[in-house]
């Protein structure tokens, strides 16, 4: 297992750009699957593409039959309608807020447990390892009933602690940075302990400044996480303010639905999923690579 | 005699350094995964509404899941989901995959457009989709009349509402198999193919009796994945359609919420945790010992 593991993160860190050893023909010896692939891409496509164009008409447009994919007329208002009817700000921040803390929280437990399961020798270690390993199967549903139970005991329901403690620790992250920190040479670390340094500076002046690319791929996939996360909010969340961006949604189809008010609607969710969409154009790579990060070919 | 000592003092400085590094993990993963999943295990043994003391009741509340019609129907549900959403997304994600593998231009331009659905979150695109879905003035009705079809009403019909989540969940995730297609596809050692070149193979040779046999694993490990995911389907059925009409899109996670979290039956809703575990390990052991069977190269 560990050995394939290594190789998905070779895998990816090598992945070739398309095209090193392409001998011509160019657009035009591949029009047939451009067409093809187009199509499916415009599928893809065609639900953002109806989103926007909704966003941007009157409600009387919204019942015109054959559907307009260009507004006409193109409006605006319904961005200030959807921005004011609903905390959208408010939830952004709540989003971001959990979101951070949650990623700088695991990328600091995670590295620093994998940096000592890979790294450092100590009684128990192998078994403690195992025990990680076998709970990554286990469906979030199991935990979620007690950690439920837990918080409401200790007053924390409503707040945004539920979401954020237990998500500091991930089996995942530890045993990706345990991984990682395997592949990397020993000399290394002899060099730094003959000049006396002790575990912790090897860990964070040698080991983290290396593991950049998986930092950043890690980061990506639990901010996405946590930033997506439905379940969680929908039951630790109750007042308005506190709400994340998804059940804040929710809230919001529920206030203007009744009207079937889908343009003012529509507006509140490109609000809401247009920081993860630019996100993605300027990041797509660590996207990527974090899938094949995943694919742990066991 | 020195420097045996030095050399297991040492030893167990690194020790205790090391449980030191551990602690903040351990201790968070102890009280947050360990300790829920005894937790829960024990729930469900008893008879337990939050509000009340509890009961025990030892395996009733599982006695009382096999019997109920209703865990049963969402059980049912959950399988057609799978059924539905498997075979199609994978198939889909292999096509898309070879024609991206092409070495084609705009390669990355084509993967980002079918991977954007994977990173938008299933609330924001279950809502366009709902009202795409909406019978008299949503697109997808607008373009069937064109053609002359008179479209169902999507999400509040029994028999389509099931296929219209369905749909909607393969939209959504069929680019994260996509990459991972592409990755191994990527990783096919080119001199294979030259070699069957020389031996006259024509594509369909070289697609059946090589790339299918070397890509089985992540075939394999992309079908593994998305049952694990499917079984755990909740988030836009809750958006959707909120288990309806008359539960037809209802599955295990949503019942276990309603359970859990609606109802406060906490034992109840646990006992469906630790179902759905077992079945989750039960079909990981049954997809491992087949795995021999079609994975090329590991009778």
């Amino acid at each position: 297992m560990a050995l394939q593991t290594n190789q998905a993160v070779n895998v990816s860190s090598t992945t070739r750009p398309v095209g090193k050893t392409q001998a011509g023909g160019g657009l035009f010896a591949h029009l047939w699957l451009h067409i093809l692939l187009s199509l499916g891409a415009i599928l893809m496509v065609i639900p953002f593409i109806w989103m926007i164009s909704t966003s941007f008409k009157e409600l009387a447009q919204v019942f015109v039959y054959p559907p307009e994919w260009i507004p006409e007329p193109f409006i605006w208002e319904n961005y200030p309608k959807a921005f004011t009817a609903v905390p959208f700000a408010r939830w952004f921040l709540n989003s971001l807020f959990i979101g951070l803390f949650v990623t700088l929280g695991q990328l600091l437990t995670c590295s620093l447990a994998g940096f000592t399961f890979a790294r450092m020798r100590f009684p128990g270690r192998n078994a403690l390892f195992l025990l990680y390993l076998g709970t990554m199967m286990i469906p979030h549903h199991v935990t979620i009933i007690p950690v439920f139970v837990m918080m409401n005991a200790l007053g924390l329901v409503d707040t945004f602690w539920p979401l954020i403690i237990p998500a500091l620790v991930s089996a995942w992250g530890t045993f990706l940075f345990r991984q990682y920190f395997l592949t990397m040479p020993q000399e290394l670390e002899d060099a730094a302990k003959i000049d006396g340094c002790s575990f912790f500076r090897i860990y964070s002046q040698i080991f983290m400044p290396l593991s950049k690319p998986i930092l950043a791929t890690l980061g990506v996939f639990t901010f996405m996480g946590s930033w997506n996360d439905f379940l969680g909010p929908l039951i630790f969340l109750q007042s308005k303010d506190n709400k994340t961006l998804p059940i804040g949604l929710l809230q919001f189809r529920a206030d203007f639905q009744g009207m079937s008010n889908w343009p003012v609607m529509m507006a509140g969710v490109v609000i809401s999923v247009l920081p993860v969409l630019i996100a993605f154009v300027i990041g797509q790579k660590y996207f990527v690579r974090g899938i094949a990060l995943t694919g742990i070919k066991g | 005699m020195h420097r045996m000592f030095s050399f297991s003092r040492l030893r167990w400085e690194e020790a205790g350094w090391a449980y030191i590094f551990l602690l903040p993990n351990l201790l968070l993963f102890s009280l947050f995964t360990v300790y829920p999943v005894l937790a829960s295990f024990f729930y469900s043994l008893n008879k337990w509404t939050l509000h009340s003391p509890m009961e025990f009741l030892g395996l009733a509340n599982y006695r009382a899941l096999i019997q109920d019609p209703i865990f049963l129907k969402v059980f049912g549900n959950t399988l057609y989901y799978t059924a539905g959403v498997i075979p199609f997304q994978t198939a889909l994600a292999l096509l898309i995959a070879l024609g991206l593998n092409q070495r084609i231009r705009f390669m990355v331009g084509y993967r980002a457009l079918y991977f954007l659905p994977v990173v938008t979150s299933m609330v924001a695109v279950s809502i366009v989709w709902q009202w795409m879905y909406q019978p008299q003035y949503g697109v997808i009705n607008s373009l069937l009349r064109i053609v002359g079809i008179e479209g169902p009403n999507w999400l509040f019909s029994k028999g389509w509402a099931m296929p219209s989540v369905i749909a909607m969940s393969i939209w959504k995730n069929v680019g994260y198999s996509v990459v991972l297609y592409l990755a191994a596809l990527q990783s096919v050692p080119e001199s294979f193919y030259e070699s069957a070149m020389i031996d006259g193979a024509n594509s369909w040779d070289k697609f059946w009796h090589i790339t299918l046999p070397i890509i089985s694993p992540t075939t394999f490990f992309i079908i593994v994945l998305s049952v694990i995911g499917s079984f755990q389907a909740f988030d836009q059925i809750y958006v959707l359609t909120q288990g309806g009409p008359a539960r037809s899109t209802s599955v295990i996670v949503h019942y276990l919420y309603e359970n859990g979290f609606q109802w406060f039956n906490m034992g109840y809703a646990a006992a469906i945790a630790y179902v759905l575990f077992a079945l989750l390990f039960i079909l990981t052991i049954i997809q491992w010992t087949q795995r021999a069977r079609w994975v090329y190269g590991e009778e």
